[in-house]
């Protein structure tokens, strides 16, 4: 939040690490990791094709289909995967979009200040307070054919504002520090300040940003699927969802339909926002748990200090 | 006063952008959306409705663009938001005026009630921070990663199908007709519960994470060490000192992210084929009903914003740095 | 002075858990006598906020104390070992008998209450029985005390500058009569003028109310003039307790003859400012030495591989220099005239 202190002068790298170092992050981007590999790999570990009809009519898991079939023999476990590299790819490209976006207008809002400011922040707010999915559904549902890049494109345009509101307050902290002043004063080109000065010092709030976005992304665009408002035949979880959703899944009782695709989007989230855990806890030291590991016998107690005695007395 | 004058403001501001967006959006379009629908709905519509129609999507080439915005204002100030494909000839107004009620109750009781128990629950965490229950932050931001809408999927798998305890779709029993009585109050409060309860767990773990990590932060002020020296009750410490303040953000990232949580309840109310304005939403955008899509988008952001303005009150309440007197 | 009424002993406190923690305190003894002042030095990050915090046990997490024993005595010859009280006894124990100034007055106060419930809310909780409005006249009270005017008692913290809140959080401490007041850079953050209205506010007070004080500042100048005892901190240990006129006239330790070199005195003869070169050092991993060796001109081969300890009966000091020695009047701090 806005509230945060920003360590500054340490660099991206040893700044990677430290966030590394905490078991969160970690744990987060253990999952990442997976789940990038199966994007990867796709087809290579799918064991059908996602679109391949079979005589297995709505099973559920067995040992030829992990995680069942579809009302019209499809497997599930092929769809997942295939769907995996379209959620990853949407929501990387509109994380990214936005994050460009929100760095643009919130840098630059913090650090011209003045009407241009007032201007740009007023800009944000307006984008930060419109209802930004039934804004997107309703976009995506007037543009002839909504593919992942369209709606990559729609969700990144409309995302950013968070991000810029947050990379402003932060720019305008940095902007009355001495190590800017003293670039000012020294006469050191506006671009330089901006790219060798400030924007490594917010390298944190920014990739915090980009993680944020990418989950508002991956929400958004499996609920377009889900709702049947994007392309219904590019696989992603959320069209999954769709194909359940529209043959009655839930009354026939096919909880291997629609409950794996919920469980792997849920899981991409909690990897998404541990990561985005670690940042905060570098970013704000003061949520750090003392190393995030308290010893047996001290419980860390705000207005109370413990007190470890020596087994003498 | 200064600090709400200038919220008044920038709400004027945000509504007008609302409002010219939506005059916009439609005449974005590549290609001539109005005669594959006149070709969609063959004989279906009236002259008037295609003439609405090329109005709407701004292919009336006679009129100038800033006549037609003008007239496009003239139109929403008259309450005129056009006709419904969907529920033709009814006009969009109406459709909304039946559903917008039904989602205000749900969505307005179901978020306050989240926005309170998460936030107390958040206090209590960041108060507690350090012992087992830091464990419910990673179970907390896997709730928060669930859409609403597969929650809601699966509180109809399980508690309306598998187990019937609560109707699974419509907001009341078919065999009453809509009316201040109490057996269709509680038919309606019955068929409400499940999207309820669906929207309060995956909205609160947000509220929770947020107020946890403001509490914690605050529990660092020099304030509450201060509050701790004074030798305060503890409750008074974390209630009075730490939570009161930490609130302060909770409730300017309340007003912030409306828009967002709005968005999420919106699908709810599609999964549980819910009366409300998102399952309009739903409708317009199956059918391609244009009219009534620009109408509930309109709507939903003008809500969102009177609910804004109502959080920045609660806001200006509650600090008195915003207030300016003596 | 007379018999004591705070007496610390051995305190030692880290931040952090495990073995890189920063040992913020080593080992710290101090007494303070019944209606003294005692001014405790020392360059900013010396540990000299950690104890005030550690007495009371307000330190935040990550500080841990890991030993060491913290008595008070009350008037009544009751003894308070205030590191093993329960909580609420301890809580009780808290402002009643033993107030802080807290540095940094500007965030001392709760933004969202109103100064006259902020004064009366900690009369309300140590004296139950008492009606509101006697606490609400004692807050009036104190608020003349300090010199702000009773009407400003709705105001809220950020309506008061930050002179009026240091006042403020003065008239606090002195609200339930408490026999210690702790000062943690009373003044640091304001200027010249107000800073002086303060401090001899303060000195009155103490006069008339009778308590004691532990006054923590790092300008050592401002101490000799109104301490009656200084004890000088260095990385995280006392390195010289003497009192005031000694510490001024022959400081023993090198640093306490650095620290009076660094500021110009407020009155009398005027000296050449020399300043301390080189840092403090890093508390997590100090030298087995003197921990001042590094910076000392004086250093000499004992003291790198061995730690002086605090000696010396009424004048201590933790030097290995003789006390009287050639060196003391060979750099000395002779007067500029
Ligand atoms: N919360 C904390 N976590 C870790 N180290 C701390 C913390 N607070 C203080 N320290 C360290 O303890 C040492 C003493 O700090 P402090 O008592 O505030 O010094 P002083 O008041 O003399 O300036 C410093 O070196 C500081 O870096
Ligand atoms: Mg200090």
């Amino acid at each position: 939040m806005a509230t945060t202190t920003p360590t500054a002068l340490v660099t991206p790298r040893r700044g990677f690490r430290l966030v590394l170092r905490n078991r969160k992050a970690a744990a987060g981007l253990i999952i990442l990791g997976v789940f990038a590999l199966v994007a990867a790999l796709g087809e290579l570990i799918a064991p059908y094709d996602p679109d391949a009809l079979s005589p297995a009519l709505l099973e559920g898991p067995s040992g030829a289909h992990w995680l069942g079939t579809t009302n019209t023999g499809q497997d599930i476990l092929s769809q997942l995967i295939a769907g995996t590299r379209g959620v990853l790819l949407v929501g990387l490209l509109a994380g990214a979009i936005a994050t460009v976006l929100s760095i643009v207008v919130g840098v630059t809002a913090g650090f011209v200040g003045g009407a241009g400011d007032e201007a740009l922040s007023l800009l944000a707010n307006v984008f930060l307070v419109i209802p930004a999915l039934p804004l997107i559904i309703i976009v995506a549902s007037l543009l002839p054919s909504a593919g992942g890049t369209t709606v990559a494109l729609v969700i990144g345009l409309t995302g950013w504002a968070w991000g810029s509101r947050i990379l402003r307050a932060q720019t305008l902290s940095l902007r009355r520090r001495d190590f800017v002043q003293a670039a000012r004063a020294n006469g050191e080109s506006l671009w330089r300040i901006v790219f060798f000065e400030i924007l490594p010092n917010l390298t944190a709030i920014i990739a915090s940003g980009f993680i944020g976005t990418v989950i508002f992304a991956v929400l958004s665009q499996i609920t377009l699927a889900f709702i049947g408002v994007t392309s219904v035949s590019d696989w992603n979880w959320g069209t999954i969802l769709f194909w359940a959703q529209s043959n009655q899944a839930l009354a026939q009782g096919a909880w291997w339909w629609f409950v794996p695709a919920g469980l792997c989007i849920a899981l991409l989230g909690t990897a998404l926002t541990l990561v985005n855990f670690g940042i905060d806890e570098f970013v704000n030291p003061r949520l750090r748990t003392g190393g995030n590991r308290p010893v047996k016998g001290i419980r860390p107690r705000v207005g109370f200090t413990p007190v470890r005695r020596k087994e003498t007395s | 006063m200064t600090f709400l004058l200038r919220r008044l403001a920038f709400y004027l501001v945000t509504a007008w952008a609302a409002i010219t967006l939506n005059f916009f959006i439609p005449r974005m379009l590549p290609g001539n959306p109005v005669q594959s629908l006149i070709t969609r709905y063959q004989g279906q519509l009236s002259t008037d409705a295609t003439k609405a129609l090329y109005a709407l999507f701004g292919l009336d080439e006679d009129t100038s663009l800033w006549q037609q915005y003008l007239d496009y204002w003239g139109r929403l100030f008259s309450g005129d938001l056009g006709l419904s494909f969907t529920y033709f000839p009814t006009p969009v107004a109406e459709v909304i005026e039946q559903s917008l009620p039904w989602t205000l109750i749900l969505v307005g009781l179901s978020t306050m009630v989240s926005f309170t128990l998460g936030t107390l629950a958040g206090a209590y965490l960041g108060w507690r921070r350090g012992r087992w229950t830091d464990a419910l932050l990673p179970i907390g931001s896997f709730f928060s990663a669930i859409p609403y809408f597969w929650l809601g999927l699966i509180a109809i798998a399980v508690l309306a199908v598998a187990w019937p305890l609560f109707p699974s779709s419509g907001g009341w029993d078919g065999a009453f007709v809509p009316s201040w009585d109490a057996d269709f109050i509680w038919s309606a409060v019955y068929h409400g519960a499940l999207p309820a309860i669906t929207i309060v767990i995956s909205s609160i773990a947000g509220w929770m994470l947020g107020m946890r990590n403001m509490t914690v932060t605050v529990a660092a002020e020099d304030y509450v060490t201060v509050a701790h020296a004074k030798g305060l009750k503890e409750r008074t410490v974390m209630f009075a000192y730490a939570a009161r303040n930490a609130v302060l953000p909770n409730v300017s990232g309340f007003a912030l992210s409306l828009g967002f949580i709005v968005g999420g309840t919106l699908v709810t109310e599609i999964v549980f084929s819910y009366p409300g304005i998102g399952y309009i939403l739903y409708q317009g955008v199956s059918a391609k009903d244009y009219p009534l899509m620009q109408g509930v988008f309109l709507i939903i952001t003008l809500s969102v914003l009177a609910a804004n303005m109502l959080a920045d009150l609660a806001y200006a309440l509650l600090d008195p740095r915003t207030r300016q007197e003596g | 002075m007379n018999q004591p009424v705070l007496e610390i002993s051995g305190l030692s406190v880290d931040y952090g858990y495990h073995d890189d923690a920063v040992h913020a305190l080593r080992d710290v003894s101090l007494s303070l006598g019944r209606g003294e002042v005692l001014g405790l030095a020392g360059e900013s990050g010396c540990g000299k906020s950690t104890l005030a915090y550690a007495a009371t046990r307000l330190l935040p997490p990550p500080g841990l104390i890991t030993g060491g024993e913290v008595l008070f005595h009350s008037r009544t010859g009751e003894t308070l070992d205030l590191l093993r009280l329960p909580d609420d006894e301890l809580r009780a124990a808290r402002w009643d008998e033993i107030a802080i100034v807290f540095q940094g007055a500007m965030n001392s106060l709760n933004p969202v209450r109103r100064v006259g419930r902020q004064l009366t809310d900690v009369m309300a909780a140590h004296r139950p029985g008492v009606p509101m409005s006697v606490h609400k006249g004692r807050a009036r009270e104190l608020l003349g005390l300090v010199g702000i005017p009773a009407d400003r008692m709705p105001a809220y913290p950020h309506q008061l500058s930050g002179g009026q809140r240091q006042r403020v959080m003065i008239a606090m401490a002195l609200a339930l009569d408490p026999q210690v007041v702790i000062m943690d850079e009373p003044t640091t953050a304001l200027d010249v003028v107000t800073q002086r209205q303060i401090v001899e506010r303060l000195i009155a007070l103490r006069a008339e109310l009778g308590f004691s004080v532990v006054f923590i500042t790092h300008d050592v100048s401002l101490l000799i003039e109104m301490a009656d005892r200084i004890a000088v901190m260095y990385a995280g240990r006392i390195v010289e307790d003497a009192p005031a006129a000694e510490i001024y006239a022959e400081p023993r330790h090198p640093y306490t003859r650095g620290l009076l070199g660094s500021f110009p005195p407020l009155r009398g003869p005027r000296r050449a400012l020399s300043g301390i070169p080189g840092a403090p050092p890093d508390l997590a991993s100090l030298p087995p030495g003197c921990a001042f060796a590094p910076r000392c001109p004086h250093a000499f081969a004992r003291c790198e591989g061995e730690r002086p300890e605090l000696s010396g009966g009424r004048r201590l000091s933790a030097c290995f220099l003789p006390a009287d020695g050639p060196v003391a009047a060979v750099q000395g701090v002779a007067p500029v005239e």
